[in-house]
């Protein structure tokens, strides 16, 4: 061969492959590659899968919490200003029920007051109406009784006319005449 | 030889050569015994054991062995098979490249562990082997892919030349491609490894010879130089070794990549 004159004289060339040495690699690296692939690869790709797979579920559940949490904050605002619009509202209703609650007491106040008025107007008339008919009467019939007596008695003197006159005055205020207004 | 060394070879040093990679069997006188041969197969261990225990209790937080584990995996698996053959093939070929990878540096690095300082791929043999195994696999995989004719056109034929220069392209290009591939991934590893092998054999041997052996106190000086040289040669070795099993195993990717691509 051409190639042993490139080594030394005596040398063994190594460049000459010896069959036995070429079939003990490839007999141990194949074993060394199915061993790899039996029993290394499908840990290792199981765990970079898992933790691809947990990495991206974890962002994905993140996600999903953040939007939950972003929907529930826009609910609770506008359930907020729901709330606010509500009250004001409400005090806006009780402002103008106050209001007209106010109008209308006064109203009945003022009617009430001019019914008492009206009643005591009528009254007074009335009991007015009724002593001056008592009156009309009473005057009668004093008139009556007095022009009675001093005819009755003598007119003698002037003391006894005036003693009349005063026990008729006397007699008069003893006798009651009714009520007075 | 220089004259220098002829002096030394006078004065009884014996300078490191390709005898020194013939090494005597273990035990019995089969190839089958020898420290090379029992190299690889411990590297093969070494290189399941290793992906077994860190790959063995899997979790979500890895330990440190696990991390360990996943890195190593991880740096053939995405840096290399993913990067160079593309997302939709490579799972395929992971084992193979992981195993690729790792089992060669572990062989190389053997040539500066203490006790062991023998780089396995210093023997051709098993350099061969590997190429071999990853010529049937990439032509293996473009002939599955693209059939056998196709694969040939595919192979030889780049896109966009037509007409009389085909006649020197297709048999260059088969060239290349089919025989020149194979023969180059054998032999660059097997030569760097050898190479750097012979040169640290040599650097120690001859600083040992000349600080005990040469019998003149000039020398020490020169002695612990060389011996200094190959401490240095050593971490450099260690570079080396590392870039060929990184390139053997890109090439290895690259080669199936191309295989398995479209038109060009």
């Amino acid at each position: 061969m051409s190639l042993r004159f490139l080594a030394a004289e005596g040398e063994p060339n190594p460049l000459l492959p010896h069959l036995a040495e070429i079939v003990l690699a490839l007999v141990v690296f194949l074993i060394l590659v199915y061993l790899i692939a039996r029993f290394v690869m499908p840990n290792f790709e199981r765990a970079f899968a898992a933790r691809t797979q947990a990495i991206e579920g974890g962002l994905a559940e993140a996600e999903r919490k953040q939007s939950e949490a972003d929907a529930q904050l826009a609910e609770l605002n506008k359930q907020l200003s729901e709330a606010r619009h509500e009250a004001a509202r409400i005090r806006e209703d009780a402002r103008e029920q106050g209001a007209q609650i106010v109008v209308e007491m006064r109203e009945q106040a003022q009617a009430e007051s001019a019914r008492i008025t009206a009643n005591a107007h009528a009254q007074i008339e009335a009991e007015k109406q009724q002593v001056l008919s008592q009156l009309k009467t009473e005057v009668g019939t004093l008139a009556t009784g007095l022009a009675g007596r001093i005819v009755g008695e003598s007119l003698e003197d002037e003391a006894r006319q005036r003693r009349t006159v005063e026990r008729f005055l006397a007699e008069l205020e003893d006798q009651p005449v009714g009520q007075s207004s | 030889m220089s004259a220098a060394d002829q002096v030394l070879v006078a004065e009884g040093f014996t300078p490191p050569g390709p005898g020194d990679f013939e090494l005597p069997a273990v035990f019995g006188d089969s190839l089958l015994f020898t420290k090379p041969a029992l190299l690889l197969v411990l590297a093969a261990v070494l290189v399941f054991g290793f992906f077994l225990v860190t790959s063995r209790k899997m979790a979500m937080v890895p330990s440190k062995a696990q991390y360990a584990g996943e890195e190593a995996y991880s740096f053939v698996r995405n840096g290399i098979a993913r990067d160079i053959i593309g997302s939709s093939d490579f799972i395929r070929f992971v084992p193979l490249l992981v195993a690729l990878f790792f089992f060669i540096l572990i062989n190389n690095v053997f040539g500066i562990v203490p006790f062991i300082q023998f780089p396995s791929f210093s023997r051709v043999s098993f350099a061969y082997a590997l190429a071999g195994l990853v010529w049937v696999l990439y032509n293996g995989v473009g002939i599955w892919k693209h059939g056998l004719f196709g694969y040939l056109k595919h192979v030889t034929v780049p896109g966009g030349i037509g007409g009389p220069i085909l006649l020197l392209i297709i048999p260059l290009e088969f060239f290349s491609t089919v025989i020149v591939r194979p023969a180059t991934l054998a032999l660059r590893l097997f030569a760097n490894m050898f190479a750097g092998h012979l040169l640290l054999i040599l650097f120690t041997l001859g600083a040992e010879y000349l600080v005990f052996e040469a019998g003149k106190a000039a020398y020490t000086p020169v002695g612990v130089l060389a011996f200094l040289m190959a401490i240095a040669i050593s971490f450099l070795e260690l570079l080396v070794q590392f870039l060929q099993a990184y390139v053997f195993t890109l090439l290895t990717a690259m080669y199936i990549s191309g295989a398995l691509a479209e038109e060009h």
